[in-house]
């Protein structure tokens, strides 16, 4: 909870609690705790190592500093020349040079023997049980799961914290910022490969606590994997700059057991089946009307406002595409504007999304054209490009 | 000839030839851009002192972000540098002035255009850069905003200034040394920015190149950063680190320079391994070219790339190791006092080192992968940057500005900036390891609430460290104007050099026939 | 000639003050400002459009072009005046080896960008290796070859198929320029500007032998038809570009190929015509003014400096652009 006076007292205070805290290692599962110092730790085998690594490699560091420091503070301290301390002169010694030259480079030597150990096992991204493809836009994530036989299921993941928390007119809530509506569901005890790529800028892909941190490149796949020993919740960011709400693009995965996983799955392409229907299916305006509203509402209201008014992007209402001619106006639906923040929402709206919010651009915010366009109108568009 | 002083008025300043006029605009230059970055980051900060968003949108966030890193990188700190060898090399090597005086006005002439228009770009349409300082495409080539175009041409002229001036400093140091100024008895400023030069000469034309390859993807269709055409955007990281990494060599190796001076002054004792202290400049150097991709271990580089690069990258430490060592056995059996550019050198030896470490820690490739990007390496830059770079400028300012001006500045006043910054710095700084390791990504306006109270502590710091910069202005201000006057050429009883060989203030035109160089004036 | 000073070193000349340094600045700001508003409000290369970004461009260039033509000539005059201690003149010749090293420095970005692609980058994209082993998702059976006769997006049948967004439409060329085989040399474009820049390269050596033999004459000679050669060599590039457009299908836009051909070679043409301009500036100054003597000749010695260093840079370029 988030109370003004009581962190301000705790910051005072906040040399005791780090004391306290220093290096004790908490697990950032499900929610972080607070005055955390440390690394995250990893419920991953790979994970764990990296932890120890980047112990060692702090105490190696810790150890050298109080030798160096030591020697420094010494100095300062005993040749002061207010106590009298009268200055000698010599300025070289051979054995000595060599020596602290050798010296640091076995120590390196020690680092990176593990490091190399661990780096090798991470690259190792063979004989997963489970693909999933992952890409980023600005500023969500998709997942595809690769089903070897099937189809393949996929679906977004945006950001689920409301404005209002960000805008400091409500309460936030302990995973503020890190909630989606979508979590990525994963077996626990299974070797999950990550395919992550990028639809527009770079992103990458991090969760601490699954020791996964991979670029997403426009154009390139990169890989990676995980093996969670452990069922949770586990959340992370888009760790590489993507423009204006880098900051809001988190990553939730669940890691739950194999049967939950089967059951997840299951709804998922009963899903899919019904969405596949759906595609074949006429609708009515009010139907359109209510479907885009709901689209609009989650995908577009960013860029274009509430009302249609514009914002980043041009204004919906009275716009020449929006009451121009249809296929226009399916077009940039599917292909974006390129080089403009408008994407190319081919991919990423399903066609009945698409024909429902094309339907409600043109028959809302004032603009009546009264036209409808059915999933069948986008499902030839597309064929037709 | 010789005997001129300086002509009046602006055109002083415009039409001047004298390298100490240069050095001198080049320093306020320099000064007036830290004041300028830090008001960008204080805005930063004033935005993360709590989680939500309060005062900026993220779309200005990024762009103060963007603009602090470059403002202060190209602005701040390389022409501060640049300004003291303006100002000390010829000096210190018994030189009338530098090799090309009036390409030297010109280096520096440009540079108050090329960041007017890299400012205006804040108030363009569309805002300004808002792609980081290490404006990776497509970010900054496709989806940028239109007035990146400035952007790019402000750094071509930015870097045809660093350039000029690097050339202007090589001629300088390998062609005007006075007789039996011999390489291995310069002091050891002048070596670190004989090969800081060098660092630049080889490395702003890669820049260069860089935002031109962006500037031909942006506007005349062409494809290296795009995989449709068979480009890929990694490349930009290729050639842009490239550049980069040697570039924060750039930022630190002068500093190197003047903590070896003021060391041995204020322990009156020689300074220890000369010898070793160049050749581990000229590694550290060399090695800055062979481990740029250590900023790109989460590309997806094949093993072999990773592997190399973090070898090359922890092989840096050995010889950044023979340098620490040195400078602590200097004061080793010395007679020390503590003016204020000794306790900014001493600060910055020790706080420097708590960079390296944490560089070190990122070297380690499979660490890296949860350091990346998080605050964790915002902290390992500003250790070596501020406490390194800008502690050792400050250190600079105080330990010449006698002989620059012919006054004292306030040595309390100094102190207490001494002291506020240190306890500011590390207020600041510090705790950004703690949340950088817990997870928090950097360059984000807003964040957990597990990250709030390292954050509130951070800000805290920020603001005492950026109050204490004021000070700074205040006590310089002061001391040329209200000074108190001396005329010692040697200002510090333990100084060593040519420098302190002529009058105080340092007379418009120095050395007009060369000094012969005596063995006990060779390096401090 | 050099003045001496009362220790008996020479006096190095630092000149006084001057207003060269403010009015190159203002010349480059001018020109640097006009040029990327004429890029961004998409006027570039449309005389109709009714903005002053190319004006500004244009008046900036001019007076750039005239500060350092007087900037040059102060130079020379304090020079022939016999202000320039030997020391000054050492001061100028390291100027200008690093001035070139800086140069060099910029070409390498541009030939480690076309390493990368060919290296690595586009056999990634086809699927080679294992950073690229799981791309066929996204490029289908894209193949690398180089020249890279077919972009990822061709190999995919058009943006349309693309996963990422749009960005732009990059089609191959239908032809490349690369070296033909020995059967074709003589109607290769590219084989007849590695004679003649390697043919220059002798020829302003010879030039500078003969000054060094206070062969006024031969100097002229040979030093006019090295610069006719630059000409030529410009005129067979922009030949060889106007081919590679009009009948090659060869543009900036045909992807990495396209991008790092004209990128390398366009570079490469401009500093030719760079070294053109100052070698017939001396060559100038020799006719007209009587300029340098057999041991004194900065001016020539650094543009031959520079003359041969494109050179070098074009044997780099005929090796991994057109042959390998
Ligand atoms: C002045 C600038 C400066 C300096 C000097 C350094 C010095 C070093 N840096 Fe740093 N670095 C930056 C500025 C600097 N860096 C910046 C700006 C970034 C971020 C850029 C961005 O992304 O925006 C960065 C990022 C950065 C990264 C990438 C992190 C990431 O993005 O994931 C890495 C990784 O290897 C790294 C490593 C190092 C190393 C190994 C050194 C070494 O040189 C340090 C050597 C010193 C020591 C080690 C201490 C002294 C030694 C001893 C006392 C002896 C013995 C010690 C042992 C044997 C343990 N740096
Ligand atoms: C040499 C370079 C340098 C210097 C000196 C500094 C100095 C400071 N920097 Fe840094 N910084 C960078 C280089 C530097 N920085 C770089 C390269 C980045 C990466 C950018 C990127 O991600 O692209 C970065 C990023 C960066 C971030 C991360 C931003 C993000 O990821 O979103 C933060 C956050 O705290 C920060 C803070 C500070 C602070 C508080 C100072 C302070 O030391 C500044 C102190 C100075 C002043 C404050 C000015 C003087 C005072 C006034 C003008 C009066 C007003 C004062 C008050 C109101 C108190 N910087
Ligand atoms: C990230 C920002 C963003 C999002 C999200 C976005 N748009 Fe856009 N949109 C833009 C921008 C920017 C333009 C202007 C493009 C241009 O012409 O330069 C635009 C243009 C348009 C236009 C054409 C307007 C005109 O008159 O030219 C329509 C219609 C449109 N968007 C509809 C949508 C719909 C429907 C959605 C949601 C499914 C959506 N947009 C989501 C940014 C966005
Ligand atoms: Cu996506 Cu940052
Ligand atoms: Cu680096």
């Amino acid at each position: 909870m988030y109370s003004q006076a009581k962190r301000l007292s705790q910051l005072a205070l906040s040399p005791v609690l780090l004391a306290l805290t220093l290096f004790s290692s908490g697990a950032w599962a499900s929610n972080g705790q607070r005055w955390e110092t440390n690394m995250t730790t990893s419920v991953t085998e790979v994970g764990q190592k990296i932890y120890d690594l980047h112990m060692l490699v702090f105490w190696i560091c810790v150890i050298v500093g109080v030798v160096v420091f030591g020697f420094l503070f010494y100095s300062v301290f005993a040749f002061r020349k207010s106590q009298g301390a009268k200055a000698s002169n010599f300025h070289e010694n051979t054995t000595l040079e060599v020596a602290w030259t050798i010296v640091p480079f076995l120590i390196l030597v020690v680092m990176a023997w593990p490091a190399t150990t661990t780096l090798i096992e991470i690259y190792d991204t063979d004989d997963a049980d489970i693909d999933i493809l992952v890409t980023g836009y600005q500023w969500k994530w998709k997942y595809e799961y690769i089903i070897p036989e099937g189809d393949n299921i996929s679906f977004f993941s945006n950001l689920l914290t409301d404005k209002s928390e960000i805008y400091n007119t409500a309460e936030k809530g302990s995973n503020y910022l890190l909630e989606v509506d979508e979590p990525m569901v994963i077996p626990v005890d299974k070797k999950i490969r990550f395919l992550i790529t990028a639809n527009d800028v770079l992103h990458a892909w991090w969760v601490p606590a699954l020791a996964v941190k991979k670029d997403a490149i426009p154009g390139f796949i990169n890989e990676s994997w995980t093996r969670a020993e452990e069922t949770g919740v586990y959340r992370g960011q888009c760790a590489e700059l993507c423009g204006r709400d880098h900051g809001y693009m988190p990553i939730v995965v669940n890691v739950v057991e194999q049967a939950e996983y089967d059951q997840w799955l299951a709804g998922k392409q009963a899903e899919a089946a019904e969405i596949k229907q759906l595609m074949a299916q006429t609708f009515s305006m009010d139907e359109l009307m209510q479907r885009g509203k709901a689209v609009y509402t989650r995908s577009c209201v960013a860029c274009h406002g509430a009302n249609g008014e514009g914002g980043v992007g041009k204004p919906i209402a009275g716009s020449p595409i929006a009451t121009g001619g249809v296929s226009e106006h399916i077009g940039l639906m599917i292909n974006g504007v390129p080089g403009s923040a408008m994407q190319a929402f081919g991919g990423q709206l399903n066609d009945v999304e698409l024909a429902a919010v094309v339907t409600y651009s043109r028959n809302a915010f004032g603009n009546n054209m009264g036209d409808k366009v059915q999933p069948i109108d986008i499902y030839n568009f597309k064929k037709g490009q | 000839m010789g005997a001129h002083g300086p002509a009046k008025g602006l055109s002083r300043w415009l039409f001047t030839t004298n390298h100490k006029d240069i050095g001198s605009m080049y320093l306020w230059f320099s000064f007036a851009m830290f004041l300028l970055g830090g008001s960008f980051a204080m805005i930063i900060r004033a935005e993360l002192f709590q989680p939500g968003l309060q005062i900026v949108e993220p779309e200005f966030f990024n762009q103060m972000t963007t603009m602090h890193g470059l403002v202060m990188v190209f602005g701040a700190i390389m022409p501060a540098f640049v300004g003291l060898a303006n100002w000390m090399i010829p000096l210190m090597i018994g030189a009338p002035d530098m090799a090309l005086p009036r390409m030297n006005n010109w280096s520096f002439w440009i540079l108050p255009p090329a960041f007017a228009l890299l400012a205006s770009t804040l108030f363009m349409e569309g805002g300004g850069p808002n792609f980081g300082w290490t404006f990776y495409a497509p970010l900054s080539t496709t989806y940028a905003p239109p007035s990146v175009t400035y952007f790019i041409f402000g750094v071509h002229i930015m870097g045809l200034s660093s350039i000029m001036g690097a050339i202007n400093i090589i001629a300088t140091i390998v062609n005007m040394r006075a007789p039996g100024m011999t390489y291995m008895k310069m002091p050891l400023f002048v070596w670190t920015w004989l090969i800081t030069a060098f660092l630049l000469v080889a490395v702003m034309p890669v820049l260069a190149g860089a935002v031109t390859m962006m500037l031909m993807d942006i506007h005349f269709g062409t494809s290296f950063f795009s995989a449709a055409g068979g480009g890929d955007p990694v490349l930009f990281q290729h050639v842009f680190w490239f550049f980069g990494h040697p570039e924060v060599y750039i930022i630190i190796l002068p500093g190197f320079g003047v903590v070896s001076q003021i060391i041995p002054t204020f322990s009156r004792k020689p300074l220890f391994g000369y010898d070793s202290m160049v050749y581990a400049t000229a590694s550290i150097a060399f090695l800055s070219f062979i481990v740029w991709a250590h900023h790109m271990y989460t590309v997806g580089m094949p093993i072999a790339g990773e592997l190399f690069f973090m070898y090359a990258t922890m092989l840096i430490a050995v010889p950044t190791a023979a340098k620490v060592f040195n400078w602590i056995t200097t004061m080793f059996k010395g007679s020390l006092t503590f003016e204020t550019p000794m306790l900014f050198s001493i600060a910055f030896v020790f706080l420097f080192t708590v960079g390296g470490f944490s560089g070190l820690m990122l070297a380690i490739a499979p660490a890296d992968f949860q350091y990346h990007d998080t605050y964790f390496v915002v902290a390992h830059f500003h250790y070596t940057m501020v406490a390194g770079a800008i502690f050792s400028m400050s250190a600079a300012v105080y330990y010449w500005l006698p002989k620059w001006t012919g006054k004292m500045y306030n040595e309390t006043m100094g102190k207490t900036h001494f002291w506020v910054s240190f306890v500011g710095f590390n207020l600041t700084f510090f705790p950004q390891h703690f949340v950088g390791l817990a997870g928090m990504p950097r360059r984000i306006p807003d964040y957990n609430l597990m990250f709030a109270d390292f954050n509130m502590m951070s800000s805290i710091g920020a603001f005492i460290y950026g109050a204490s910069q004021l000070l700074f202005l205040f006590n310089v201000v002061r001391t040329i104007t209200h000074g108190e006057k001396i005329d010692d050429p040697k200002v510090w009883d333990g100084a060593h050099g040519l420098e302190w060989t002529v009058p105080t203030p340092a007379p418009y035109h120095t050395f007009t026939t060369p000094p012969e160089v005596k063995e006990s004036e060779a390096h401090g | 000639m050099a003045s001496q000073g009362n220790t008996g070193h020479e006096v190095y000349y630092v000149p006084e003050s001057s207003k060269l340094a403010v009015c190159a600045t203002i010349g480059l700001v001018l020109t640097i400002f006009g040029a990327a508003s004429g890029i961004n409000d998409g006027t570039f290369g449309d005389p109709n459009e009714s903005t002053n970004s190319w004006f500004i461009f244009w008046v900036g260039l001019a007076f750039f072009a005239a500060t350092l033509f007087v900037w040059f000539k102060t130079a020379i005059t304090e020079h022939l005046a016999g202000k320039n201690s030997a020391q000054l003149k050492r001061s100028y010749v390291i100027g200008m080896q690093w001035f070139i090293f800086s140069e060099v420095m910029f070409f390498f970005a541009f030939f480690l960008a076309l390493f990368y692609i060919r290296w690595f980058a586009a056999p990634w994209l086809a699927g080679e290796g294992d950073a690229g082993r799981s791309n066929y998702l996204l490029w289908g059976d894209f193949s690398y070859s180089w020249p890279l006769m077919q972009t990822p997006q061709d190999a995919i049948g058009g943006v349309a198929n693309q996963v990422m967004a749009n960005n732009g439409v990059f089609s191959g060329p239908e032809r490349s320029m690369a070296f033909p085989g020995f059967g074709e040399l003589f109607k290769w474009l590219p084989f007849y500007n590695t004679v003649i820049l390697l043919t220059s390269s002798v020829t302003v050596h010879w030039a500078h032998h003969a000054l060094l033999h206070d062969d006024r004459k031969k100097f002229h000679q040979w030093l006019t038809v090295t610069v006719l050669l630059g000409v030529v060599f410009v005129g067979l590039q922009i030949l060889e570009y106007y081919e590679a457009y009009a009948h090659y299908g060869l543009t900036l836009e045909t992807g990495v190929y396209g991008t790092t051909f004209f990128m390398l070679t366009g570079f490469h043409g401009f500093h030719v015509a760079m070294g053109m301009i100052m070698l017939l500036i001396q060559l100038l100054r020799s006719v007209m003014k009587g300029h340098f003597t057999k041991d004194d000749h900065f001016g020539f010695a650094a543009s031959s400096w520079y003359w041969h260093f494109v050179d070098v840079v074009w044997i780099f370029l005929m090796l991994v652009v057109y042959i390998f």
